[in-house]
């Protein structure tokens, strides 16, 4: 008898931790869903803090232009020797550019390039609104009437809308070129292939799949990034002080760079 | 002739059977146990209580920050809780709020922390702006620092830059949580001495949280004392020790020693 009781007790706390564990689920989730439509409706209120949105701009967008122009010559390069490596074996090295310029435009360059902002950037926002909310800087802003949305959150949506799909294209264009040094300059494949079939492959709904993605890939990580930062003191088991900010980084990359990677899968389901 | 007494001063802030508690679901932590207290209107209120009493919960209640488990937080005669986002921000214009570690931006300098309710909050132009910060910098004696920024200050220099910007706005209501912790005697003087000549100027009602006791009673009007969730009411530090709560008589015999015992 007794026993049953401890087993039926047990059984109650899994099913009521379980049922605690997916409240909590919900309540990030609508939480989150707030704080996107905060953000979102901040863009639209008045004053608009250019000098902010310049600030952000230079930080995601110019500071990020080494690190993504390393990334995608290695990137060219390596799928330049992969592919006429590959395409060797069945004597079409001609569809190199073909080949190259595909995988840049519609997959590697916009998941690599929010991968690289979200480590770069991504990481450093949060961080920073992470700190702000728990030295009170944000409830000081609310205090004063000023809509920390406005304030902070929307500038760094608008920066990173504007320089996520720019530095995918630096990314495609750096990405081709390094194909070419590795295919056309090093393999010697022929250059007037090389580009023909670069040519007759990529459509305009190719370049349109690959911007579309940096778009949807560039809001995700600004909502996350922030968005984590923002309810720090909120996140379960995140802990408390610096030690609750650097858990919370680390968690807000991770959830950033694994939703980049499904909603990858998703729109190229979808759209391609 | 009749002898008649003055009406006591309208409350500006009201607590009515406030609860809070904090903490997971099986195991929560009451902070406020059914409080109630009034703030009354142009007068210093001090609030003290020993750490993680619930003192600064109170002042997030006032502000909004935070709702009430249960009870009514009034100020003036609205109910905060019942506030909606718009009607907030505008109820949080009466306020000024010097903040525990100050909360300045630390990606501001001095100059843009104290004009960043200017900014923000008024259409003033950016040399009205400067005359303005320049005349409270001198003031609150910090002319000279208003191009350092918040990391290259001292913990009182922090403060005052904090509650220089509290008062830009020239606020109804300041809201003090602990503004002495962790300064030295002379600058706890410095800024009680800050305290009382702003408040002479601008006549704002002050609510001041701090665990500065006995010191910290010399400005209060009215003292509330604050132990495990109670809390009682003493128009001066006299009354403290005939309180009729167990827990409040506990508590100042623990941080008022002798004068209680």
């Amino acid at each position: 008898m007794n026993q049953s009781k401890k087993e039926t007790f047990s059984l109650l706390r899994i099913v009521g931790g379980l049922g605690e564990h997916a409240l909590y689920l919900l309540t990030d989730l609508g939480r989150m869903g707030f704080f996107l439509f905060s953000a979102l409706r901040g863009l639209f209120k008045s004053p608009f803090r250019f000098r902010e949105l310049i600030k952000q701009l230079c930080f995601i967008g110019a500071g990020s232009v080494t690190v993504i122009f390393f990334t995608a010559l290695s990137s060219g390069m390596v799928l330049g020797l992969q592919g006429y490596y590959s395409l060797n074996k069945f004597g079409a090295e001609g569809m190199l550019g073909s080949a190259v310029s595909l995988t840049l435009i519609m997959e590697l360059g916009p998941v690599l390039t929010a991968l690289m902002v979200a480590g770069r950037a991504g990481s450093a926002m949060c961080a920073e609104i992470g700190i702000m909310r728990i030295s009170e800087q944000i409830d000081a802003l609310e205090c004063m009437s000023v809509d920390p949305f406005r304030y902070l959150i929307s500038p760094k949506f608008l920066a990173m809308l504007i320089s996520v799909p720019l530095l995918t294209a630096i990314f495609d264009v750096v990405g081709i070129a390094g194909g070419y040094l590795a295919g056309v300059k090093l393999m010697g494949v022929n250059e007037g292939a090389f580009f023909a079939g670069m040519q007759q492959s990529v459509t305009n709904h190719d370049v349109i799949l690959g911007v579309v993605k940096s778009y949807v890939f560039a809001l995700l990580l600004v909502w996350v990034c922030t968005g984590r930062g923002y309810f720090v003191q909120k996140i379960r088991g995140a802990g408390f002080g610096a030690e609750s900010v650097s858990k919370v980084t680390t968690q807000a990359v991770v959830i950033s760079s694994i939703s980049v990677l499904i909603f990858d899968y998703l729109l190229t389901a979808v759209l391609l | 002739m009749s002898i008649t007494t003055p009406p006591p001063p309208e409350p500006a802030i009201r607590f009515v059977d406030v609860c809070k508690s904090f903490g997971e679901r099986t195991k929560r932590h009451l902070v406020l146990d059914r409080v109630s207290f009034s703030v009354p209107k142009g007068q210093t209120t001090v609030i003290a209580g020993g750490s993680g009493q619930g003192k600064s919960v109170i002042l997030k209640l006032i502000l909004g920050l935070l709702r009430p488990d249960s009870g009514q937080v009034l100020v003036g005669a609205k109910d905060v809780s019942a506030l909606g986002y718009q009607a907030l921000q505008e109820m949080r214009m009466l306020f000024g709020v010097l903040f525990q570690g100050a909360a300045l931006f630390d990606s501001l300098s001095v100059f843009e922390n104290i004009a960043l309710p200017l900014r923000e909050r008024t259409k003033l132009s950016n040399e009205e702006i400067r005359n303005r910060v320049a005349a409270t910098l001198e003031q609150l004696e910090l002319t000279g620092h208003e191009e350092k920024f918040p990391a290259q200050l001292s913990g009182g220099m922090k403060k005052r830059v904090g509650l220089a910007r509290a008062l830009q706005l020239e606020p109804e209501i300041v809201l003090f949580d602990e503004p002495t912790t962790g300064l030295d005697p002379v600058m706890t003087r410095e800024i009680y001495e800050m305290f009382s000549v702003t408040q002479q100027r601008l006549g704002y009602t002050a609510v001041i949280v701090s665990h500065d006791i006995p010191q910290i009673f010399t400005l209060a009007d009215q003292i509330i004392l604050l132990n495990k969730g109670e809390l009682d009411v003493f128009a001066d530090e006299a009354q403290i020790p005939h309180s009729s709560k167990p827990f409040i008589r506990e508590f100042a015999r623990m941080v008022m020693g002798q004068q209680v015992a």
